[in-house]
């Protein structure tokens, strides 16, 4: 059971991880962001029952940290979405040299 | 029993995973990350996890879901059906690194090795059957990691804060 939730973990991180680096949106980046912290946290209860509780309370800190990330995320879209009216992350290359 | 519900919701939760990727609207995408978020509360459930559980419920699929739906709402994303997958050669380097990430990954869970008997969940197990779930959780979150717990608080703060100050119309 643990062995097949580590597994079941790594596939959901892969795949977010391949989703972050193919779509342009930057909404469904974010949401594979999402994913992949989603994926470490069934790692850490996966692994939780093999070394004990702490790993439980780490995903609840890390529950915390996506909604923190989620909610300033979302603002500096809807900030740059203002100026580009654009949320298509080829479009955005003031940071680019 | 456990094992094949185990794999029902394995199943669901990457079937919802490649649905996120791959949906062409921001709202599908969406829809089938609040799928694989409730198949992923459902291992949680089947691993001795409860009160996490209902967390990932209620914040994740009930709260951050939301959110994400007001902005797409909010910056009438809902109908943008253009495709904005990127090909070539940036989709095979992709491939690339999304390979050697999960071949490194396969060879640590194999080096790993574990069986379903371990001292963690034996301990868990007491715990829950003492406290019960939120206690088992809430005995050290309130002791070891009362110190983290008080920073996570000036953290979402920090965070109300800024996400007030970045979506402002005049800084």
């Amino acid at each position: 059971m643990i062995t097949e939730a580590l597994v079941l973990s790594a596939i959901l991180f892969v795949i977010g991880t391949f989703g972050f680096l193919v779509r342009r949106n930057a909404i469904i980046m974010f949401l594979c962001v999402e994913l992949q912290l989603n994926a470490v946290n069934l790692s850490f209860v996966a692994f939780s029952r093999m070394w004990g509780i702490d790993g439980q309370i780490f995903v609840f800190f890390v529950m915390t940290v996506a909604a923190a990330e989620a909610a300033v995320g979302l603002a500096i879209i809807i900030s740059i979405f203002r100026h580009y009216e654009t949320v298509n992350v080829d479009s955005f290359n003031l940071l680019k040299w | 029993m456990v094992t094949i519900l185990f794999y029902l919701f394995a199943g669901l939760a990457i079937g919802g995973a490649i649905g996120v990727v791959m949906a062409k609207s921001p709202v599908g995408s969406l829809l089938f990350m609040v799928t694989t978020l409730a198949a992923m509360a459902a291992t949680f459930v089947l691993l001795e996890a409860h009160f996490l559980a209902a967390i990932q419920i209620i914040v994740y699929a009930g709260a951050i879901m939301v959110l994400f739906l007001f902005v797409i709402m909010l910056l009438n994303l809902g109908h943008d059906y253009q495709r904005d997958l990127k090909g070539g050669a940036f989709a095979v380097l992709s491939f690339a690194i999304v390979g050697a990430i999960s071949g490194l990954l396969a060879q640590r869970l194999g080096a790993a090795g574990s069986s379903d008997i371990t001292a963690g969940g034996v301990a868990i197990d007491a715990a829950i059957a003492e406290h019960g779930a939120i206690g088992a959780i809430a005995q050290p979150l309130y002791t070891t990691y009362v110190v983290p717990f008080e920073i996570t608080g000036i953290l979402l703060l920090v965070a109300i804060v800024g996400a007030l100050v970045l979506a402002k119309k005049e800084v």
